[in-house]
């Protein structure tokens, strides 16, 4: 069982590879250099702050917008395609090509960090001539960072089980949008009373919680990620995804291929 | 050529003729909106609604208003000075994104506080600007000094010592703020008092706007105190010799002086009837206090030699 | 044991824009192939036959009925690992190489990762793909993709094999090699079941036959069971363009061209014909008799099927 899911997730990374995704790790690299070398002209005194809000900025919204086109494909594209109809004729169960679908997709996003991380420290080496220990918080942010293209990946592949591609581009990115008010939302859910306040209370909760996940301004100056946010975060994004990715699951047991 | 060439050959000239056409309506657009392009600079009014709407990007957002702030100010300067209008939206904008952008309350409380055309002449958002900056960095002892200079500079000398004690009472705090506040507490308005307050600018800031002004303020009390000395002679001379000279020479040959006195800028000062001393070009000495002459109204902010 | 067994699958799509409206795709089925058979499902286009294979492979759910396969369930994963599916007009995924695509179908299939490469390698030979092993899929064309296809339903060495419409996008040379295939997978003691439109490659391969017509079965049975019961013809070739009087009475299916005559008769006329032309002087070039084609069976219950529901429409 493991193992199909596992030739799935790699096949799916194939498939984002050589559709020439990790390209866009060129016009990051492009950017940082360019930042690089402009900030001090800024402002002295800042050029550390500005490389990592920038650096930081720039691998979430790139990988954002990866998440959100290639995860929209992933279920719908092989359905309009008809490559599923190889696929499950075999001894693949329906729950472990989501799953396989969704670990290659992640995978993906994980890799593609890693090189721009290098490339925010390279950047943060270069205007700032040396590390400080607060630097290793930058760390955090970029896990905080991963764990958001987690929960973006997995809605969109939720959509993308049932949806078309646009719908699934729309609904994950307001999804995104909404749920950085997240907090927000909660706080005004209190106020209010009533049939209101169910539904706010209710809408709250589903709404994906990104605003826990920013941490970047904090890194920005050096300041520390506590270990308790870490751990709490970590184990909500495991099961919101873990929900997402159930009822993708059920959605996609259910359906007829045309 | 071919049909196809010849089509080819067209539509690259469209295409050409187009794109110029293209750049010079929008030159003609900016042209005839210019208002536009200044109220362009905020593009959202609410700091608060602005940082939720940054989706978790606040600080990069920070970071891009401080370099607007910077070239706004830097723009207007150069050409001579004047209100700065806007320079209190940007700066509020800024620090309610980020807070803790240390840079921003500096350039504020100085820029803020001085009138036009030097400043926007807005002390009070000043202070709210730098009280903000305490609520949230309650242990950066560069805050209260921010706080304490502004007070100095709306001559409010007990809040300035004020100021200057609670922020030596903090961890790491330079010692300065101890010494300043015993210094405002007793000889507020006093010249020393000016020149250690400005030194410690010039020294310390990493600004360059920030510096430049510090010197300026250094030359205008240099040039302040010149005067009194001067005026001092004058009135030594008048009791001398029972009339007040008529030219610095006068005094030079009774033996008082040793030279022509140059203001801090080079240019000689003018002694005028009455034993009153004034500078010739006053445009170049801004925060001058004594030595204006009558009726002068500071026009423009000429370029000053950078600070050393 | 039947390789295959299908009770009662029937299926009803709920279409228009509030689903209200039924479209029976599927009536219930009933029908069961041996092991060893190659079994041919015919029926034009429309007629459920992608439909009932759909509802095999698990694509799609029926609306009523179930269906095993070596007496497995339709969703038992040993079922499926001894199963092998050629989809109709099929597409991959088109970034692979062929040999990159075979060893991820292999991966899937559960294939022992010691014998997938040989495997690979021998299936390529064998649909004549060993020279564009390392060209990917997006360069194929449709005879290329076809094979492709075969390959990777056969790859797991599979029991059964279902191919919708195999023939589908190949030159007769491509044809001739998958006919040659489809036995050799006989002779190998699988189950073949393949569903076309055309008659010819059912009646030269299969075993038996099954006939669906808008989502009915309309007929099964050996080849020779089902074409038995019609009588045979002849056909009767003469020099010149004339036409005896005799042969005008019986047939019309008369055609004359560069000098001679060729008319299709009844048998049984066969001699009160052979009389009139040696009689008026006909020179005869040649007697033979034709064997009433699957395609005469075919529009035989086809065209009664259409008459009964036009009959029934009219009331």
């Amino acid at each position: 069982m493991n193992s199909r899911i596992l030739h799935i997730a790699t096949n799916t990374f194939r498939e984002a590879v050589r559709d020439r995704v990790l390209y866009n790790l060129i016009a990051f690299a492009l950017l940082m250099s360019i930042a690089a070398v402009l900030v001090g002209q800024i402002s002295i005194h800042i050029e550390r702050l500005v490389v990592i809000n920038l650096g930081l900025t720039a691998v979430s919204l790139f990988g954002l917008v990866i998440a959100i086109l290639i995860g929209i494909g992933l279920v719908s594209k092989e359905m309009d395609k008809r490559t599923l109809y190889t696929v499950l004729s075999r001894p693949v169960r329906r729950w472990e090509f989501i799953a396989g679908k969704f670990f290659g997709l992640t995978g993906t996003l994980i890799v593609n960090t890693f090189f721009m991380a290098i490339g925010v420290f390279a950047a943060l080496a270069y205007v700032s001539h040396h590390f400080v220990r607060s630097d290793a918080w930058v760390l955090a942010a970029l896990y905080f960072i991963v764990l958001q293209f987690v929960l973006i990946t997995a809605l969109a592949l939720f959509f993308s089980s049932f949806s078309t591609p646009i719908f699934s581009a729309v609904f994950a990115f307001w999804l995104f949008v909404i749920g950085n008010f997240a907090g927000d939302l909660r706080n005004f859910a209190a106020m209010t009373h009533g049939v209101t306040r169910a539904l706010a209370t209710a809408a709250a909760y589903i709404v994906p919680n990104f605003s826990d996940l920013n941490v970047i301004s904090q890194v920005a100056h050096g300041e520390a990620v506590p270990i308790r946010l870490i751990i709490l975060n970590t184990a909500y994004v495991t099961v919101y995804a873990l929900a997402v990715l159930s009822g993708a699951v059920v959605i996609f047991e259910r359906r007829n291929l045309k | 050529m071919t049909r196809s060439q010849k089509l080819t050959a067209v539509a690259s000239l469209i295409l050409i003729v187009s794109m110029a056409s293209a750049v010079v309506l929008v030159r003609t657009l900016d042209r005839s909106r210019p208002q536009a392009r200044l109220q362009e600079v905020l593009y959202v009014s609410s700091p608060k609604l602005l940082k939720r709407l940054s989706l978790g990007y606040e600080g990069l957002l920070a970071d891009i208003y401080w370099t607007r702030v910077v070239q706004y100010f830097g723009g207007i300067h150069a050409h001579g000075g004047g209100q700065y209008k806007l320079l209190w939206p940007l700066l509020n904008i800024t620090t309610q994104l980020d807070p803790h952008l240390m840079p921003a309350y500096e350039f504020g409380s100085t820029f803020l506080c001085a009138k036009p055309p030097n400043g926007a002449g807005m002390p009070d958002e000043a202070i709210e600007l730098v009280r903000h900056g305490i609520r949230n960095n309650p242990s950066d002892w560069h805050l209260y000094y921010d706080l304490a200079f502004i007070y100095y500079d709306q001559k409010d000398y007990r809040d300035s010592a004020e100021a200057f004690l609670h922020g030596s009472q903090l961890p790491d705090a330079h010692p300065f703020l101890k010494i300043m506040a015993g210094q405002m507490a007793e000889h507020g308005g006093d010249l020393a008092t000016a020149r250690m307050m400005w030194s410690a600018t010039l020294q310390n800031s990493h600004d360059s706007m920030i510096r430049a002004n510090a010197a300026a303020h250094l030359r205008a009390i240099q040039a302040d105190a010149d005067v009194i000395v001067l005026e001092q002679l004058a009135e030594q001379y008048r009791q001398r010799k029972g009339h007040f000279p008529e030219n610095f020479s006068e005094l030079i040959s009774a033996g008082m002086l040793r030279g022509e006195p140059l203001d801090p800028m080079g240019h000689p000062y003018r002694l005028e009837p009455g034993g009153k001393v004034v500078v010739s070009d006053p445009d170049y000495l801004p925060f001058l206090d004594t030595g204006l002459p009558e009726g002068y109204v500071p026009r423009h902010v000429p370029r000053l030699p950078p600070a050393k | 044991m039947p390789a295959i067994e299908i009770l009662g699958l029937e299926k009803i799509y709920n279409v228009g824009f509030w689903r209200k409206r039924t479209r029976r795709a599927l009536h219930p089925l009933h029908l069961s192939v041996e092991e060893g058979e190659i079994f041919g499902f015919l029926g034009p286009n429309g007629a459920g036959k992608t439909t009932t294979l759909k509802i095999l492979m698990g694509l799609v759910f029926p609306t009523s009925g179930t269906a095993r396969i070596l007496d497995l369930g339709l969703d038992d994963p040993r079922m499926k690992a001894q199963i092998g599916f050629l989809p109709e007009q099929p597409y991959f995924y088109d970034y692979l190489t062929a040999r990159e695509l075979l060893k991820y179908y292999g991966q899937l299939s559960g294939v022992d990762a010691k014998y997938l490469s040989r495997r690979v390698d021998d299936v390529l030979d064998q649909v004549g793909l060993a020279n564009s092993a390392n060209v990917q899929l997006r360069k194929f064309s449709k005879g290329m993709l076809q094979r492709a296809g075969i390959a990777q339903a056969i790859l797991h060495d599979p029991k059964v094999v279902f191919l919708d419409e195999p023939m589908s996008g190949l030159d007769p040379m491509g044809r001739r090699e998958v006919r040659n295939l489809i036995e050799k997978l006989k002779a190998a003691g699988k189950t073949v079941f393949f569903s076309t439109h055309i008659l010819s490659d059912a009646e030269a391969l299969c075993d038996r036959v099954a006939i669906l017509h808008m989502g009915e079965l309309r007929g099964v049975g050996a080849v020779a069971e089902l074409t038995a019961g019609v009588h045979g013809k002849v056909e009767i070739v003469w020099h010149g363009t004339n036409v005896p009087s005799v042969v005008r009475s019986i047939t019309a299916e008369i055609h004359s061209a560069a000098g001679i005559t060729r008319a299709v008769l009844p048998e049984e006329s066969q001699d009160a014909v052979l009389e009139g032309l040696r009689r008026e002087g006909f020179h005869l070039i040649s007697l033979t008799p034709v064997r009433t084609s699957l395609e005469d069976y075919f529009v035989a219950q086809l065209g009664s099927a259409t008459k009964e529901e036009a009959v029934s429409i009219r009331g």
